[in-house]
């Protein structure tokens, strides 16, 4: 075979190759148990903010629920959808089909969100979303549906915690980045809106590919649109990669960064002082309260010292919740458990003052505005944030008034 | 407008300068061992890995780093060589290819398991922070460099293969090994020494790419990818071609990132298909260079 011939080729099965995972083992499972499936980015670009940390949270949730439910072992597996919506597709329907799974949780990654949505609510069976942050999951009735939930945060709650905040302190002109597919494109819908309806404009924007890792094109053109704040419609390695060379470039002496979504992964990652002064808006934070941190520590010694993000945190609560759901309806049957999910008020080690919005699936909880601190300030490692203001449920996130799906 | 395309360019010099010193490495392992070298974006993110570790445990500075990397990585390659590549010379050249993706994966696990996915900083040395007035526009000093030294990098090396005794003697092997055996010389350890300098070649640029990007186990995969696009569009057979390709697609990337951003992922494999249609040897291709 000539070479020549051969390369292209090459170059092509090399674009295929980081989706040569490790293959799940077939999963022998019937009614005798409660099956969990995680369907997770645990290989590419969100893998480090979730991953298999997510993984470890969910067992957790598991084992602290004491290992059964019902008299019924749980057993959790879990699948690697590498970014793919068409994949995360098939994953869902393998999980449901194959593992008889009653849950289905995490889908960091928008697009796999909505894949796996699709699979729910034509199987009937519970999803709970704590990765993926398009508001479309509970707000467009295209995909919203008795079965699917969404847990932690949405870009909407992104867009009016931060953006609105940095517009009133008087960023008023914008230039954003963002990631090119269903999560950026939702966020850079909400962050226009919430700039714009606090006397603000956006100026320009780019749609960039997800796992770009030079930006410095893009942030060339935003330099030459002289904003008060370049705002990063990005998530994970994509915002890490993008705040390293937009320290390089000497951008922040010129405008503010915003983040829209950040994680104590990604601070870690290039170290608080390339992020220090930055306002987030986080869904929670190991290093709240005591029952937080009693939690960060024990997921440490299980996860190579790292404390979880508030993505994994989010993944603890959400099994832990559901598992109780289960509990309390007697059965894991769907439509018993969605029922007694609905309305349930929660509070626990990540979710404080919550309750499970029955119209849409949204989980309405307190958010956080917080503040990156920098190295100086960071009294131990992964202690990223200090908490400026706690923003309640109920103004943090979308008013029911203006919410398009009704479940009820 | 004008400052602005005069930066998009540069940037596009930037990212040419790693596809040409990958390709570069690339061609020189082709041109001699016939071998189509999958490992190459792990021996880059190896170097990254060296350059880090150094950093982090033994306190090696940025220039250290720059020789001692592609030092280490060029053993590693070497062993690989010896031990695994060479067993395969008498096989069709796709078993090589297999084995060499094989590698690629192993490795690259391995480096997940030890340091994650996320990576980890690597900072820009003190005396390259900050930026450079160019007169026309300012850049930063970093970047500069990057394209400085991968140029020289580049031009050292197609002035060693083309210019020097130890250049002819290669292209003599390449040509005929049987003969130039007989001549007396060690054609074995020739494509063994060859081997490791296109590993080191490839771990320069690691540690190069170290502060631009963060140090990932998957770095690699980021670059080996458009690279061999970029060998394709270069075509085989031509040291120059390899150099002067690299940089010029990393321009006319970057370009058409400016001009319409959500291309910017795909031009590359873009510009490949054309090339293929119109030029199916490459632009600077020859058909005894692709046998």
């Amino acid at each position: 075979m000539k070479l020549a011939r051969l390369l292209p080729l090459i170059a092509a099965c090399g674009m295929l190759a980081p989706m040569a995972g490790p293959i799940q083992p077939a999963q022998a499972a019937g009614n005798d148990q409660v099956v969990i499936a995680n369907v997770g980015d645990e290989s590419g670009v969100y893998s480090g903010l979730d991953g298999m940390g997510a993984v470890v949270a969910d067992q957790m949730a598991i084992d602290d629920f004491g290992g059964k439910v019902l008299g019924k072992p749980i057993k959790l597996v879990h699948y690697d959808h590498r970014n793919d919506a068409g994949l995360a597709n098939q994953e869902t329907n393998e999980a449901i089909d194959r593992d008889h799974a009653t849950l289905l949780v995490d889908y960091t990654n928008s697009a796999t969100a909505l894949s796996g949505e699709n699979v729910a609510k034509a199987k009937h069976i519970v999803q709970i979303v704590t990765g993926g942050g398009t508001d479309a999951i509970t707000n467009n009735p295209k995909y919203c549906n008795k079965y699917s939930f969404h847990y932690g945060y949405d870009v909407y709650a992104l867009a009016h915690g931060t953006a609105a905040t940095l517009t009133k302190e008087g960023g008023k002109k914008w230039y954003t980045v963002t990631a090119n597919y269903a999560f950026g494109q939702a966020l850079y819908d909400d962050v226009k809106a919430a700039v714009e309806a606090n006397g603000g404009q956006v100026v320009g924007n780019d749609f960039v590919p997800l796992g770009t890792s030079d930006f410095s094109s893009f942030l060339l053109k935003a330099q030459g649109a002289k904003p008060d704040v370049l705002g990063l419609d990005n998530a994970g390695n994509d915002t890490v990669n993008a705040m390293k060379q937009i320290n390089e470039f000497g951008l922040k002496k010129t405008m503010k960064v915003g983040v829209m979504l950040l994680f104590e992964s990604d601070v870690h990652a290039l170290g608080p002082d390339y992020w220090a002064g930055s306002t987030v808006t986080i869904g929670g934070y190991w290093d709240l309260d005591a029952k937080s941190r009693a939690f960060a520590e024990r997921f440490a010694k299980k996860y190579h010292g790292n404390m979880p993000t508030w993505s994994e945190f989010a993944n603890y609560s959400a099994v832990f919740q559901y598992l109780e759901a289960v509990k309390r309806a007697g059965t894991a049957d769907s439509d018993a458990v969605v029922k007694q999910l609905e309305g349930h008020k929660i509070n626990d080690a990540f979710v404080h003052n919550g309750y499970i919005r029955p119209q849409d699936h949204l989980l309405i909880h307190d958010m956080y505005l917080a503040e990156v601190l920098p190295a100086s300030q960071v009294k131990q490692p992964w202690a990223y944030f200090k908490i400026i203001k706690t923003i309640p449920g109920e103004q943090a996130f979308r008013p029911l008034s203006e919410v398009k799906c009704n479940l009820q | 407008m004008l400052e602005s395309l005069g930066g998009q360019i540069f940037n596009g010099l930037v990212s040419g300068a790693f596809y040409a010193m990958l390709s570069l490495g690339l061609a020189i392992i082709f041109g001699l061992l016939r071998i189509v070298n999958f490992a190459h974006g792990t021996m880059y993110m190896l170097g990254a890995f060296v350059a880090y570790i150094g950093a982090q445990s033994l306190g090696l500075n940025f220039w250290v780093a720059l020789v001692a990397s592609p030092i280490v990585v060029a053993i590693v390659g070497i062993v690989l060589e010896r031990t695994l590549l060479s067993r395969l010379y008498k096989l069709d050249v796709l078993y090589n290819l297999l084995l060499t993706f094989g590698i690629t994966l192993f490795i690259e696990d391995a480096m997940r398991l030890k340091f994650g996915m996320q990576g980890s900083p690597y900072v820009i040395p003190n005396q390259l922070e900050g930026v450079l007035n160019l007169g026309f526009m300012i850049y930063p000093t970093y970047r500069v460099f990057v394209i400085v030294a991968s140029l020289v990098v580049c031009i050292a090396t197609w002035l060693l293969i083309e210019k020097t005794s130890l250049g002819a003697t290669l292209r003599a092997a390449t040509e005929n090994p049987g003969l130039v055996r007989a001549f007396g010389i060690n054609v074995p350890a020739l494509i063994t020494g060859v081997f490791g300098f296109g590993c080191a070649l490839a771990a320069f640029a690691g540690v190069l790419a170290a502060p631009v990007n963060n140090v990932a186990p998957l770095m690699g995969d980021d670059i080996i990818i458009p690279t061999f696009a970029v060998v394709v569009i270069g075509g085989m057979g031509s040291i120059l071609g390899s150099i002067v390709t690299g940089f010029l697609v990393g321009v006319v990337v970057a370009l058409g990132a400016f001009f319409y951003p959500p291309i910017s992922g795909t031009l590359i494999y873009i510009l490949m298909a054309f090339v293929l249609l119109v030029k199916p040897t490459g632009l600077f291709g020859t058909l005894e260079g692709s046998r």
